[in-house]
């Protein structure tokens, strides 16, 4: 009581706001979950007013569902996949307190649960309209069956339930009428007849998700007939061919995304008939299919709304690549990513004519030069995303025409010969976002201080393999962008600790990787008392990482989810303290010389979040078969590996690695 | 058989060419006319209608093979024994229409002034004879006029049958009709005078020993008759041509069968000991028994007594339960065809199901026959909805699923509740599950019967066309004659069936049966067109 009053007599000002301001503050904590997490901390009223404004809930543990659904009685949106177990226990918790507020539930990576609480869930929150059931793959159809009695459904994701069939299809279609999204990616038990019911009875389907499935032609003209449907995914149906493609007479109107990638039964000329019923398609996909020649292009030029068009990994004929050209639309979105064929002569043709594009992929087109570059960096002016990984054949001299796409915001220059020239010029582009030089041999710390520099607003950043990069390059890039969250220095050797404490300012920072840097316990330190939303940390063969660092580690990284700890010189003690960190959801500890079994055995069991760990195979030998299994039940997954300790070797066989794709 | 043909076409090559156009010898098949000529084969009147009868036969049988029959085929499914010949000169003349030419005309023509001749030289004869002979004067003058008669009313037949051609509208029906006529005329119409319950055992040996003066004056009431013919054709036709079975009331007689008539055991009864048979050809075998004369091919081949009822009006039956959509008092009465359809739907809508499997011991029947056919595939059937029907193939349940509202596929095996709760729904509508079970055994129409009686009916068609087309067993072929054609038959009850669909699909709005009533509807109006 006392404590009651005191706060009172202090905390005036806050009297002074309406709950209703504080709830519009509290609107403003979007991103960053841990400021609400404060915000409520801050008094009794702040707590009451932030779990009265909750909706959406990704709790760690399903053991404290009840109390925490007590606490937050408006959650609308429950995210249970980062629970290591979810029973049918927690559903029925779930569904017993949320009741009819609750709208939408992911399940996406739970296991353990069955078709009884699926069935509580169904009969006690009749408002259901979301589900995540992907990667349920012991669901069976009598599961299936349940989520058809949630009537009011109208997503529903069901990736990887591969035990159900088509009846449990069936039951669904019958039972949500109102689905809008259905996603049955590698639900491989599903055939032409489930999806065909699903077409017959839930009309209102905007979104199907049919890849990986063993359908036919057979049920696509009732899928065409769908009224609403916009997006279709029929990723790798190989049981589609051209025969039936043929009689598609009905358009399909309202379609507007189609993605027959790896269709490979699919020739030019089915592909032509699917494209002359459905005219309003925006988007196209059409990766890993038939080659891209004129037919192609001329079937293609009827969609008159065509924006998007991936080509990926097909094989690519200059006149395939003029006729796009010659479209009468204006593509905003090309990819010819591995598209064998792709030439300067087409390609130049191509983006002369298609001024408008917004995103390219040329990646691993080999054949281009410079003279394709000059031209996109001409032609394409309002580029935003352009990314052309190994582009060998273009030379360093060509990446400073790119400074030219002042507009982009995502450059991928993963292995190729731009050099601190074409750094300079790249970093004009203000708006930058994501840069990755993964093994550009040629950039120095001189281009990227240009880039930390210029690029304020970059937010990722991959020099993996860079060897020119040190620890000065990494300080300009931490001064000069503050709000990078993602940096990869793997493998670049000359980097030390003074490069932690640089990106120790860096507070959004949340996913390091640094294998094979020069790193000690005190540069891990220095991160994790900085970097506060550090999830992901990944220090492989930095050998003088010690537990000192854990330590450290665990004191400060609440929010560590993964790690990998490989080679360092962690024991038993640092990986019991890592244990304390409850996030901590997947651990790679292979080839820890001092690691005991006891000592893991310990950290194992200590560490209640773990969903994921690798080890090394031998520690199956030395701990008994119970303790896995125990583990095992309780939602972790091991994973065992059998590599011998690999000294450093990494270097010579990288280059080989290049010398030979420069051969070819 | 063919030898009588020959002679036929020797004589009558020039009248009957539009005959012969179509027929193509089929000597195995008409076998029922010849027997019963072979008696009458002295009376020249005779003849001519023999000739008439005879191409019919064939044309009817060729029709059917083509399966191309729909216009006039539902007719014959429909029609009582008696009217088959009727109807197979129905069917003969809309093939006939077809293939009209000019050439046809005007040989009929030559042929009719040909006749007037023969039967003006004849006259000439008896005028010259009379006061000659005075011997017996009133047996002379009696078979003198008949035998004008006869001929005269050859000629009118004849007359008739050639304007009718002419005539783009009517002439379907005054052909068929004419024909029938004199085919009736020459061979039946003794027997029909007494007849007229369906199943009514009749004097068989009445109808068959006809003696000339039975024919000639039968020949005399032909003019009478076959206006009566023409009327009724026409209407009848008229219903044929636009929309299968949706006759307008009054266009056909309505029977009503009792209750105990119905669920009577036997049909046909021996009119010697009283044995009572299901199939009038068992009652055939069995009369053999009782002397040679019931041993003749002609008492052993041709259903005549079958031919009992008036073989003019159309007939459909009524159900003797109130409410039902089968009893003449609803206000959506649709009658059955066939006396068997009155039995099955009687038994199947209204009678306990007292036939359980004895497999499953759940399913229960009415007509034992659909307990064998169930039992052929009790247990085969894995793929169970949640209405309780259960399927041999995937497909079909759910094609049955697609169709109908709420229903879902049961899980079978697996834990939960799918096992126990929907059979329990299930068992209510029995009658509604079996309809439904019964449309999916034609999956590509999948006419979706709306209502029980609809289905039900069908459902006869489709499980067994052999007791379905009984009634073709009963008349036209009643000895091996099924066998011969055992495929049109059953595509005939396909277009049958489509009499059924209007009604019953047009409440549903299932693509499937749709695109079904429309190639049937597709099918019989091109038919007609040309």
């Amino acid at each position: 009581m006392k404590k009651q009053r005191f706060p009172q007599a202090l905390n005036s000002y806050f009297d002074l706001l309406s709950e209703e301001i504080v709830l519009s503050i509290l609107e403003f904590l979007g991103p960053n979950p841990l400021d609400k997490k404060s915000f409520s901390l801050v008094c009794k009223s702040f707590y009451a007013i932030e779990a009265r404004h909750r909706r959406t809930l990704k709790p760690l543990r399903s053991e404290h569902l009840p109390k925490v659904l007590k606490r937050y009685p408006h959650v609308t949106h429950m995210d249970l996949s980062l629970c290591r177990r979810v029973t049918d226990g927690s559903l029925a918790v779930v569904a017993g307190m949320c009741g009819s507020t609750l709208r939408s539930i992911d399940l996406s990576r739970s296991k353990f649960f069955t078709g009884a609480g699926l069935l509580s869930l169904a009969l006690r929150c009749e408002n259901l309209v979301e589900m995540d059931l992907s990667n349920a793959t012991e669901l069976r159809d009598g599961s299936a069956a349940v989520v058809a009695e949630a009537k009011n459904l109208e997503r529903l994701w069901m990736g990887r339930c591969k035990m159900v069939t088509d009846i449990g299809v069936g039951c669904i279609a019958v039972g949500c009428r109102k689905l809008r999204l259905l996603n049955l990616k590698w639900c491989v038990g599903v055939g032409d007849l489930g999806v065909g019911l699903v077409a017959i009875k839930c009309k209102d389907i905007r979104v199907l998700d049919l890849s990986y499935l063993p359908i036919t032609d057979k049920c696509l003209p009732s899928i065409l007939n769908l009224q609403h449907l916009e997006d279709l995914t029929l990723e790798g149906c190989f049981g589609i061919d051209d025969n039936n493609l043929a009689v598609l007479k009905h358009g399909c109107k309202s379609l507007k995304k189609l993605d027959m990638s790896s269709c490979q039964r699919i020739t030019p000329v089915g592909l032509s008939s699917v494209f002359s019923c459905t005219r309003c398609l925006e988007q196209v996909t059409l990766a890993y299919g038939s080659s891209v020649n004129l037919d192609l292009a001329d079937s293609l030029n009827k969609l008159s709304m065509l924006q998007s068009i991936k080509l990926d990994g097909c094989s690519v004929t200059c006149d395939g690549l003029r006729a796009i050209g010659d479209w009468c639309v204006s593509l905003r979105d090309l990819s010819l990513s591995k598209c064998s064929g792709v030439t300067d002569y087409g390609l130049s043709y191509l983006v002369t004519k298609q001024r408008d594009l917004k995103k390219l992929d040329i990646t691993c087109c080999r054949k281009i030069t410079d003279v394709s570059i000059s031209h996109i960096a001409n032609s394409c002016t309002a580029l935003r995303s352009l990314r052309m990984e190994s582009c060998i054949l273009v030379p360093r001299e060509a990446f400073v025409l790119i400074g030219r796409c002042h507009s982009i915001e995502e450059l991928d220059l993963t292995d190729n010969e731009i050099d601190d020239e074409g750094l300079k010029s790249i970093s004009t582009c203000y708006k930058l976002s994501s840069l990755k030089l993964g093994i550009c041999l040629n950039i120095t710390d001189e281009g990227l201080s240009h880039v930390g520099m210029s690029c304020a607003g970059l937010k990722e950043l991959d020099l993996y393999r860079c060897t020119g990069i040190t620890d000065l390059g990494i300080l300009a890039i931490a001064h000069g962008c503050p709000g990078i969250e993602m940096i990869n220095i793997a493998y670049c050797k000359e980097i030390t600790d003074s490069s932690f404490f640089s990106f120790s300012k860096c507070s959004k920072l949340n996913t390091i990787e640094s294998r094979g840097c020069h790193i000690t316990s005190l540069g891990v330190a220095a991160i994790a008392a900085g970097c506060k939303q550090l999830t992901k940390l990944d220090i492989k063969k930095c050998y003088e990482v010690d537990d000192v660092g854990m330590i450290s580690l665990a004191y400060s990284s609440q929010n560590l989810k993964q790690i990998n700890l490989s080679y360092s010189s962690v024991t038993d003690v640092g990986l019991l303290s890592l244990a304390s960190i409850s996030c901590l959801q997947s651990l790679t500890i292979l080839h820890l010389k001092d690691l005991t079994a006891r000592g893991l055995a310990a950290a194992l069991l200590a560490c209640g979040g773990l969903t994921k760990v690798k080890l090394h195979a031998s520690f199956k030998s030395m701990l008994p078969n119970q303790f896995f299994e125990h583990l095992e039940a309780r939602g972790c997954a091991f994973y065992w590996r059998d590599k011998v300790f690999e000294a450093e070797l990494d270097d010579p066989q990288c280059w080989k690695l290049r010398l030979e794709d420069m051969v070819q | 058989m063919d030898h009588k043909e020959n002679t036929w076409t020797k004589s009558f090559s020039s009248g009957n060419e539009l005959l012969k156009n179509i027929s193509t010898g089929e000597p195995s098949f008409p076998n029922f006319d010849s027997q019963q000529s072979q008696e009458k084969w002295e009376d020249p009147s005779v003849l001519d209608y023999r000739t008439r009868i005879e191409p019919p036969i064939k044309d009817f049988k060729q029709h059917s093979e083509t399966q191309s029959s729909l216009p006039c085929n539902p007719n014959n499914q429909v029609k009582l024994p008696v009217q088959e010949d009727g109807q197979m000169d129905g069917s003969l003349q809309s093939s006939k229409i077809q293939d009209w030419d000019p050439r046809t005309m005007l040989n009929n023509l030559s042929f009719l002034e040909q006749k007037i001749h023969q039967l003006q030289d004849l006259v000439h004869l008896i005028v010259g004879r009379r006061g000659q002979v005075f011997e017996r004067p009133d047996e002379l003058a009696a078979q003198q006029q008949q035998l004008i008669t006869a001929d005269l009313t050859s000629i009118i037949v004849q007359l008739i049958s050639t304007a009718g051609s002419l005539l783009p509208s009517v002439k379907h029906n005054t052909l068929s009709n004419t024909t029938a006529v004199g085919q009736l005329g020459g061979v039946y119409l003794p027997s029909m005078v007494d007849l007229n319950g369906g199943f009514q055992l009749q004097d068989n040996g009445e109808s068959k020993v006809s003696d000339q003066s039975n024919q000639i004056d039968l020949a005399g009431n032909i003019g009478n008759e076959q206006i009566y013919h023409m009327e009724e054709h026409e209407s009848k036709d008229e219903e044929d041509a636009d929309e299968g079975e949706n006759l307008p009331p009054g266009s056909y007689e309505i029977l009503q069968l009792e209750k105990e008539e119905i669920l009577a055991p036997h049909t046909h009864f021996c009119t010697i000991c009283g044995k009572g048979f299901k199939r009038d050809a068992n009652l055939r075998m069995h009369m053999r028994g009782h002397g040679d004369e019931y041993k003749t091919p002609a008492a052993l081949a041709k259903p005549n007594k079958e031919s009992s009822s008036e073989p003019i009006l159309l007939k459909r039956y009524s159900c003797p339960y109130a409410g039902c959509k089968r009893n003449k008092d609803h206000k959506k009465f649709q009658p059955l065809k066939t006396i068997l359809c009155v039995k099955n739907h009687y038994k199947r809508t209204h009678c306990d199901k007292s036939y359980t499997c004895s497999r499953c011991n759940a399913k229960k029947f009415s007509v034992i026959a659909d307990l064998k056919t169930h039992e052929k595939h009790c247990g085969k059937d894995k793929w169970l909805c949640s209405c309780g029907t259960t399927f041999s193939r995937k497909d079909k349940l759910f094609g049955h699923i697609a169709l109908f509202q709420g229903h879902t596929p049961a899980i079978s095996i697996d834990e939960t509740k799918g096992q126990s709760g929907p059979p329990d729904r299930g068992e209510g509508n029995e009658s509604i599950s079996k309809v439904r079970s019964i449309n999916f055994n034609f999956s590509s129409g999948a006419p979706s019967g709306s209502e029980v009686q609809n289905a039900v009916d069908v459902k006869a068609g489709i499980e067994d066309p052999a007791s379905y087309f009984s009634p073709l067993n009963f008349d036209t072929c009643n000895f091996g004659g099924f066998h011969e054609f055992p495929r049109p038959p059953f595509e005939d009850s396909e277009s049958s069936f489509s009499f059924f669909i209007p009604g019953s699909s047009s409440n549903y709005t299932v693509p499937g049966s749709c695109n079904y009533t429309k190639k049937t509807g597709g099918e019989s109006s091109s038919n007609n067109l040309e």
